[in-house]
């Protein structure tokens, strides 16, 4: 079965999972986590150097940029002023355009502010920017999103870091039927069935980090990722059987003894 | 012997002192930071980085100097 491109703002990407690169051990385990996955993107965040450490290692000498996409956040922003400095800034180190905005509004739930986040999405727009917006799973507000220009519809599936899964199947789908934008879930996914469901939602994507990052081995978590993303993809393409209270027989009843 | 002037500037919130006449560019390669990793703000406005050996720092100037790490 040909499935179409994962496409967001016009790249292609072969491998539908996004992995983050936070909460890792070191580097090292970081790196061979991403290469598990198979991800071609990875998200980064943008933070002061650490002037009095002159030697400490920097992410950079261990995911080459050249061969993994990075996709700068905004994590830990609570005004769009502070977003789209925090993005300029990514701008600025390496020229990437396409950025995850995430915009929070309660630091401890880690829920995005809608409003700041739909006033970023339109000013970063309009900077040229590819917005991929983390946002709540309210189908409204993803409308919203998309009509300000962003580049992806990033739902979350459970307060970000929770593992909790996906909350709300309903409204995931909901915005999945009216939207041809790519919807990736972003947040609260904690086991490798959490994103095949999300895919067999139609998703066209899942963005994972704590789930792989903090499993006792995050290396076979992300594998195990990289097939669930697979596995319900493919499952979401086949088309599944109709649902049935009853149950049907597989044998045949034809000739039996 | 002249003495050379010392000026206090903030770099990532920290203070630092540098003589005068001091460039952004010195800055950087005093700090042995790679820049091709990072990107700079001089009081709130990005720096293009091949500007920075015509930059003069000045006092109070605020720098802040940033690079990509571990995130979600």
């Amino acid at each position: 079965m040909i499935d179409k491109k994962f496409k967001i703002a016009n790249k292609n990407f072969k491998s539908r999972l996004i992995v983050g690169t936070g909460k890792y051990k070191n580097f090292r385990e970081c790196a061979s986590a991403i290469k598990a996955s198979g991800a071609n993107i990875v998200t980064v965040a943008v933070r002061r150097v650490n002037i009095s450490d002159k030697n400490k290692a920097r992410l950079m000498d261990y995911i080459d940029p050249k061969k993994i996409t990075y996709l700068p956040n905004t994590a830990g922003c609570f005004k769009a002023e502070d977003a789209i400095r925090t993005l300029r800034l990514a701008r600025e180190i390496g020229g990437w355009k396409l950025v995850k905005l995430e915009v929070l509004g309660d630091k401890k739930n880690l829920f995005p502010e809608m409003i700041e986040t739909l006033r970023s999405t339109e000013l970063l727009t309009k900077e040229g920017f590819k917005v991929m917006v983390y946002c709540n799973d309210d189908p409204l507000m993803a409308k919203r999103l998309e009509n300000a220009g962003a580049a992806a519809i990033m739902p979350l599936a459970a307060p970000i870091g929770s593992g909790l899964g996906i909350l709300n199947k309903v409204n995931i789908k909901i915005i999945r039927n009216q939207t041809k934008l790519p919807l990736i879930i972003d947040a609260g996914i904690g086991k490798s069935s959490d994103a095949t469901l999300a895919m067999e939602l139609g998703c066209d994507g899942v963005l994972v980090n704590t789930a792989i990052a903090k499993a006792k081995n995050p290396i076979t978590m992300a594998e195990a990722m990289k097939h669930a993303v697979i596995s319900g993809r493919k499952s979401f393409l086949s088309g599944r059987i109709v649902p049935n209270i009853l149950g049907e027989p597989s044998s045949p009843s034809d000739g039996l003894i | 012997m002249k003495v050379k002037n010392k000026i206090k500037i903030m770099v990532n919130g920290k203070q630092i002192q540098v003589i005068s006449k001091f460039s952004l560019k010195s800055l950087i390669t005093k700090l042995k930071i790679p820049l091709n990793k990072i990107a700079i703000e001089l009081n709130k406005k990005i720096i293009d980085k091949k500007r920075i050996s015509k930059i003069y720092l000045q006092k109070g100037d605020k720098i802040e100097i940033v690079h990509f790490i571990g995130g979600g």
